[in-house]
């Protein structure tokens, strides 16, 4: 019988921000296993409070660098909302087409960038490049598609120029968007090539049922609005996401932790999966069906199998929705909404899962109130009871220190955290 | 085994460089993973030691520290000097290193406690958060700034190119107004929108009022930016002086000019907490 293991990571690698990891276990059996979150918070609602409504977009990118795209969206939704105010048909398509190249941007990152090192046995993707060389051309491939795509549409690839109240500031050139579709097209034998090189891993072998929580999908894989749901049977409109979110504080953690059915839930790729799998276009159906995805599957560290997915079925979805652009005569950009006194709720399916913005404004369009629920925050929780299962069975079965470790950063890296966005 | 870097025909040293990130995004550190066709190229003029963001492992004294965030918090303060203890040279990498950027908002509230108390309640979290949001500037010497939120990627290579090589490196002194003329583009007075270009340092080719956004200062001001005029030119386009004073105080970069116009707008724009 083993004796007494202590584990800590301060600092987990690869993961967006700063938590920690605290492992103890004696004789074969757990002590605890805590996931903890010492990220600084930056007060995001207490900023947004006397800014008028203008800003908030901007302002609220800035909670995150990786999902910026998501949070201007969001907040966008959130002022349009309170202001009653409903973007043209050109506005939704292009800000639907701007938020795949962000989930495109993010998958491909975390997949290739964080979570694929571990597989590969190395402590960073550039490490391969000597060894694996056609792996890390395919990673800077397809993210440099979706830097582009991103760059087109939003006018930068990160902390968009052109997002606005009302609309864009400045369209895409038409020949461009032709362009990006080719390459869209051409991508999908990237993502086909990806899919080999992950079928060749070995996930390990762990299974924890939860609870799922997404936007229901009425007629497509939803990305941004319409119903809330959870797996559990739990439908909500989306002014109501409060009851979804239930946050609550932990003394283990500058983010608040969420819970609904039960103790935790998960959002994100594969919860979006599990919930609404059969909204998927054809060809991220089918790859979702190669691994074993469909109908539901609650082994948290396909997550990154799930993105895959995903990147897969937001490429199949840009394609059309350029056909859609290209098939359209340009529209007027923008219109300017009119302020309103009201509150505003905008909720938006980001690469990391169901992100929530709502304000309160007053008659001049000055924000009095402010919250935003971030994916990561809801994740927590999950991640936490995931934890906490996965030492005990690691120990019970007597695995060396080095691989619970291993196992342990593995676990929280399936879920991509985004750690400052949720503590912001 | 790479090849000895070279610059016009003399060997130089590959240096020892470090990623660190405070009070942030993560968006400037992602920024320099985000040019892929000269990714490796970057990468290659350095032996990097620790990108927490990128890679596993860290160690040792560095000749390059990029650091990238504001320090907002008691824990943040010892990191930082540790970090400052073993880097030859330390760069404040973006807004929030440069100025407290975004982050820095909270200051303009006169109870400091107020916005913990918003979030937490009376509740205990594992850090504690400092009264005032500080530029790195504030806590220990800073040898190099790169502005920008996010940091312009073309403007961080050629910089770390020059420092790498031990070339002069200088920022522009003229306003992201000559650049965005330059380009041709429309001006964002003439649509009746609000810009910082006239007084902001450029470097960043516009980037912002390219796109028809007007530029809200990221990079701090240029070595000649006169406010009074600014002021004028808000006032002639009736771009409320409240709007003005949105765009100074967005990243920080224009803490006095912000201040003084906050107390001429007083009590309007107070921000006293609710």
């Amino acid at each position: 019988m083993k004796g007494t293991t202590d584990i800590s990571i301060q600092h987990l690698t690869r993961v967006e921000g700063h938590g920690n990891i605290s492992i103890k276990v004696d004789g074969g059996k757990l002590v605890h296993a805590d996931w903890e979150v010492v990220e600084s918070p930056r007060f995001f609602e207490a900023i947004l409070v006397g800014k008028s409504w203008w800003s908030a977009p901007s302002l609220c990118g800035r909670i995150c660098g990786i999902c910026s795209i998501g949070h201007t969206l969001a907040s966008i939704r959130a002022i349009e909302r309170a202001f009653d105010f409903e973007p043209s048909e050109q506005t939704r398509t292009l800000r639907l087409l701007l938020k795949h190249m962000e989930t495109l941007q993010s998958h491909i990152l975390h997949i290739f960038f964080l979570a694929v090192p571990d597989f590969l046995g190395t402590g960073s993707l550039l490490a391969l490049r000597v060894t694996r060389p056609e792996v890390v051309e395919l990673a800077a491939r397809l993210k440099k598609l979706a830097n582009d795509g991103a760059d087109l549409i939003g006018g930068r690839r990160l902390h968009p120029t052109r997002l606005t109240v009302g609309g864009f500031t400045k369209l895409p050139r038409q020949d461009l968007l032709v362009t990006l579709q080719q390459r869209l097209h051409q991508a999908r034998n990237d993502l086909r090539q990806a899919a080999e090189l992950i079928q060749s891993f070995t996930f390990p072998d762990f299974q924890r049922e939860t609870e799922y929580v997404s936007l229901k999908g009425e007629t497509g894989y939803p990305f941004i609005g319409g119903m809330l749901l959870s797996s559990d049977g739990v439908v909500r409109e989306e002014d109501n996401y409060l009851e979804m979110t239930n946050e609550y504080l932990t003394e283990q953690s500058t983010a608040k932790w969420s819970r609904l059915s039960r103790d935790s839930f998960a959002v994100g790729a594969l919860a979006r999966l599990n919930n609404n799998g059969t909204l998927l276009h054809p060809g991220a159906r089918a790859m979702a069906e190669s691994f074993g995805l469909l109908p539901v599957c609650h082994n948290p560290f396909y997550n990154t199998v799930a993105q895959l997915v995903e990147c897969l079925h937001v490429i199949e979805d840009s394609e059309l929705l350029i056909d859609r652009l290209l098939a359209s005569t340009w529209q007027q950009p923008r219109a300017t909404p009119a302020p309103r006194v009201g509150k505003g709720v905008g909720a938006i399916e980001v690469p990391r899962g169901i992100l929530y913005h709502s304000y309160s404004l007053n008659n001049q369009g000055i924000i009095t109130a402010a919250d935003c629920v971030i994916p990561t925050s809801q994740n927590h929780a999950n991640i936490q009871h995931d934890l906490t299962k996965l030492v005990a069975e690691a120990a019970a079965s007597e695995l060396p220190d080095n691989e619970i470790e291993q196992l342990a950063a593995m676990l929280v890296r399936a879920y991509d955290p985004c750690i400052s966005c949720s503590v912001h | 085994m790479r090849k000895g870097l070279t610059y016009l025909g003399r060997n130089i040293s590959r240096p020892r460089v470090a990623f660190f990130e405070f009070t942030s995004c993560e968006g400037c550190q992602l920024q320099l993973l985000n040019d892929e066709h000269n990714l490796l190229d970057f990468l290659d003029l350095f032996e990097v030691v620790a990108f927490r963001e990128a890679m596993s492992s860290a160690s040792g004294r560095y000749d390059i520290a990029f650091v990238e965030g504001s320090i907002s918090c008691s824990e943040e303060v010892a990191r930082l000097q540790e970090i400052r203890s073993r880097a030859a040279t330390l760069v404040a990498l973006g807004s929030c290193a440069c100025f407290g950027g975004i982050n820095q908002l909270r200051n303009r509230y006169s109870d400091s406690g107020w916005p913990a108390r918003l979030v937490y309640g009376n509740s205990t979290i594992p850090v504690t958060p400092l009264p005032e949001v500080l530029p790195l500037h504030a806590l220990v010497e800073v040898d190099l700034q790169i502005f920008g939120c996010p940091i312009h990627k073309g403007e961080v290579e050629r910089i770390v190119t020059n420092l790498v090589v031990g070339k002069k490196i200088s920022h522009p002194k003229y306003p992201v107004c000559m650049e965005c003329t330059a380009g041709g583009h429309i001006c964002l007075f003439e649509l009746g929108e609000p810009c910082l270009g006239p007084v902001t340092r450029a470097g960043c080719n516009a980037w912002c009022p390219s796109e028809r956004s007007g530029c809200q200062g990221c990079r701090g001001p240029a070595e000649v930016a006169n406010l009074e005029q600014l002021e004028q030119i808000f006032q002639k386009r009736e771009i409320p002086l409240e709007v003005l004073l949105d765009y100074l105080e967005c990243h920080g970069g224009f803490p006095e000019w912000s201040a003084r116009l906050r107390k001429k707008l007083a009590p309007a724009t107070a921000h006293n907490q609710p």
